[in-house]
């Protein structure tokens, strides 16, 4: 059983809620690779995707998870619904709960409002990214997926890489990576860092960091919600925080590359590293980060709906 | 937990896996047939102990998989959560005659279950029951076809199998709930 009944954030979970979680990713993994991608566990119960931005991985692999787990799931666009004539996000949810809902998979472009969802209903929130808050399942598959790779936590050097302010990734991430004891650096410049960034390890330039490496973890440039500046150019991103592959070469054996997704490609990461498949392409994990999601979703819904 | 019974060690766990490995090749006439499933979590290592049985009679190799029957178990929402364990099916079960393979068979519910999720794997031409206790008090319609021993219990009692593998050391007693 996890610790509270819904996931609204990554510093609510509990070392025990992170364990749990990861330990039953295993067995539903292994549910994705079969033939028939189907299991009865939560039949009878009703899920609603409630996602008032966009979203391409997060909003299917919460729909495949409960899919798979047979649980019913319902996916409610915003600019299709009453909320266009002017239905307020608290009567909507009225509507919803009426109809007899299990658990709400929300997210949204205020920081903040899961939270308030959560405060108004009675049935398990699930926080699919809000604002430049909190993604907590997203550092969960991040977890997972590390794990899969090193099995172990303890100690891994894991630099998170580029717009750390406006990232609620990074945000998740730091939290869950250093309750997992593994020691994390910021390589941001001081315009992605908060104002009182005291107590962080951090860096400007990726080169500082790449040879030691066990992880590094590129944030996508969020360029929806940088409101009050933009970085100058992105020539002067590329020097200073791109993985290409001159660095990507630098990193040691074992080392991996992770991203959220989506990728801007020649910002974050060139093509070259997209697309190569050398040697070297096995330390993106990008696409293995996808795959783990749906396990480690799908453990997320039974721990909280089983 | 008062001990009640001794009713089975090491050397009679070992004549009852060897007399049952005889008994499946004689009823499926050979091993060419056969594969082995074990429920997690002792059904695993008497299907493994089995499927090395008939190897050596036959020589010839037999596969044996595990399966963790947690999704489709009929009380989940009425009991504490149970920890998922892996369920790992590497081989094709189609058309063939899968031994199912458990060590305690009571109300029949998790064979139910086990049944239910053989059937995802593919159409099997026969599903047959290993058990290596039978203690009764059945609520569903299942037998097992291959039976260690059959021991009369009451409800208050509980059966305890334990086994190297998982446990450190073979044995089957039974004790009284405390």
């Amino acid at each position: 059983m996890l610790s509270k009944k819904s996931i609204l954030d990554a510093d609510s979970l509990s070392l025990e809620d992170i364990k749990l979680i990861l330990s039953n990713a295993d067995s539903f993994l292994e549910i994705s690779r079969r033939d028939v991608k189907k299991v009865p566990t939560l039949r009878g119960k009703t899920v609603i995707n409630m996602f008032f931005e966009p979203s391409t991985r997060t909003r299917t692999s919460f729909e495949i998870a409960a899919k798979r787990l047979s649980a019913d799931i319902i996916n409610f666009s915003p600019l299709t619904s009453s909320l266009k004539k002017g239905e307020s996000i608290i009567d909507t949810l009225k509507t919803i709960l009426s109809m007899k809902v299990d658990l709400i998979v929300i997210r949204h472009s205020d920081s903040g409002t899961v939270k308030m969802v959560d405060r108004f209903v009675d049935i398990p929130v699930i926080n699919a990214g809000d604002g430049k808050y909190q993604h907590p399942t997203q550092a969960l598959l991040d977890l997972y997926t590390i794990k899969k790779r090193f099995g172990k936590f303890e100690g891994l050097k894991v630099d998170i890489v580029g717009d750390f302010l406006d990232s609620r990734v990074a945000r998740s991430d730091m939290n869950l990576f250093e309750k997992m004891g593994m020691d994390v650096t910021i390589v941001s410049p001081t315009m992605f860092l908060p104002e009182d960034f005291s107590g962080m390890k951090v860096k400007h330039c990726i080169d500082d960091v790449i040879e030691d490496a066990d992880i590094v973890y590129m944030l996508r440039m969020q360029f929806e919600r940088q409101d009050r500046k933009f970085y100058p150019s992105v020539m002067e991103y590329n020097r200073f925080l791109t993985m290409n592959m001159d660095r990507l070469g630098k990193m040691k054996p074992g080392s991996i590359v992770m991203h959220p997704g989506p990728v801007n490609r020649g910002i974050e990461i060139t093509d070259e590293v997209m697309d190569t498949s050398g040697e070297l392409a096995e330390k993106i994990v990008i696409e293995e980060q996808v795959t783990f999601g749906v396990a480690v979703r799908m453990a997320i819904l039974y721990l909280i709906l089983g | 937990m008062i001990e009640k019974a001794h009713i089975l060690n090491e050397d009679d766990i070992d004549r009852v896996i060897r007399r049952i490995s005889h008994e499946i090749l004689e009823r499926n006439k050979g091993p060419e047939s056969l594969v082995f499933i074990g429920i997690q979590k002792r059904g695993v290592p008497l299907a493994d102990r089995i499927a090395k049985n008939i190897e050596k009679f036959e020589g010839t190799e037999i596969k044996a998989g595990k399966l963790d029957i947690t999704f489709y178990r009929d009380d989940i929402g009425q009991n504490i959560k149970p920890n998922a364990r892996i369920t790992d099916i590497s081989f094709d079960i189609e058309g063939k005659n899968v031994i199912l393979v458990d060590d305690v068979l009571y109300t029949g519910r998790t064979v139910r279950a086990a049944l239910d999720a053989i059937i995802d794997f593919g159409r099997p031409k026969s599903i047959q029951l290993v058990v290596l206790i039978d203690r009764g008090h059945r609520e569903l319609p299942i037998r097992a076809d291959y039976v260690g021993k059959n021991l009369p219990t009451s409800l208050n009692e509980s059966v305890e199998v334990k086994l190297k593998e998982t446990d450190g050391l073979d044995s089957v007693m039974v004790v009284e709930k405390g």
